[in-house]
């Protein structure tokens, strides 16, 4: 768990990396603020995940007991 | 099933082209814009479908030979998967639909028969809760699964050629390929469909898992 949790965290700090990189050199994106909406969207799947993991841990606890 | 580096693989593929599908460059489009985007979310729920009915058909097949419990309810597990990752591209397709060919439900014959598809899969659930006994439950549906399969692909890639469709690839439509699927699209198109078929993959194992740890339980 504490493998998974670090992974996340560090594709967390990636994305600032996104956020102030000139990947798009489009001023709309900076102007039409799509990386707040892109921040929430990740935010939602990592939550997600994260959910599916803990799941996974669950039953791998269950199943050792079974 | 149980390992962990294949769920990791999924949700990195996942976010990654999520963050993508937003932010990379598209090319300009007529009617579509920037609504091509979908391709990245819309799509690859309907690949991740077709590879859960996939696994479906697998061990319904295997079931018939084996006999075993836990191959059937690997079958229905999976479809249970895919008709969520189904329901989720009909609506997603409709709302697309929506702001782009004017109407949510065009009658495009490829949206009847999509939603006929899943007509057909809800049937299968329909007709497993109708009978009792467990053994008689296993094999009729299996063999109805095997039918129902080759049905969905037939509704969902040959009859939609045959006739005109607004959906691309279809009724002398050209595909995505043909003209705007460019290279930038294709790096995240393909990672989006893997990371959701992984995904769905993983859904479907921890439902078999929690169904097999159920069965334990009530025969203990």
């Amino acid at each position: 768990m504490k493998k998974i949790s670090a992974t996340l965290l560090m594709l967390l700090s990636c994305l600032g990396l996104y956020a102030q990189g000139n990947i798009t050199a489009d001023s709309l994106y900076a102007s039409g603020k799509i990386y707040v909406v892109v921040v929430c969207v990740v935010l939602i799947l990592l939550g997600l995940i994260f959910f599916l993991f803990s799941m996974d841990r669950r039953l791998k606890k269950l199943e050792r007991n079974a | 099933m149980y390992k962990t580096w294949w769920k990791i693989i999924a949700s990195v593929l996942v976010i990654y082209s999520t963050v993508w599908g937003f932010l990379s460059s598209t090319p300009q489009l007529p009617i579509l814009h920037e609504s091509i985007r979908n391709l990245y979310f819309h799509v690859p729920m309907w690949f991740g479908m077709i590879v859960l009915f996939s696994i479906s058909v697998f061990y319904s097949v295997k079931y018939l030979g084996s006999g075993k419990a836990e191959d059937d309810i690997r079958a229905v597990e999976s479809v249970n998967v895919g008709i969520v990752y189904g329901m989720l591209g009909i609506v997603t397709g409709a709302i697309w639909a929506r702001f782009t060919w004017g109407q949510a439900w065009s009658f495009d014959v490829k949206q009847n028969f999509a939603a006929i598809a899943l007509l057909l899969y809800f049937a299968y659930l329909i007709l497993r809760n109708a009978i009792d006994e467990e053994q008689k439950r296993a094999k009729i549906s299996a063999i109805y699964n095997i039918f129902a399969f080759p049905i969905m692909v037939v509704l969902l890639f040959v009859l939609p050629r045959l006739s005109d469709s607004l959906h691309p690839g279809n009724g002398g439509n050209p595909g995505f390929n043909a003209y705007d699927l460019d290279s930038r699209m294709r790096m995240v198109f393909y990672p989006a469909c893997l990371g959701w078929i992984l995904i769905g993959y993983w859904i479907y194992t921890l439902k078999y898992r929690i169904r097999t740890l159920e069965k334990k339980q009530i025969s203990a």
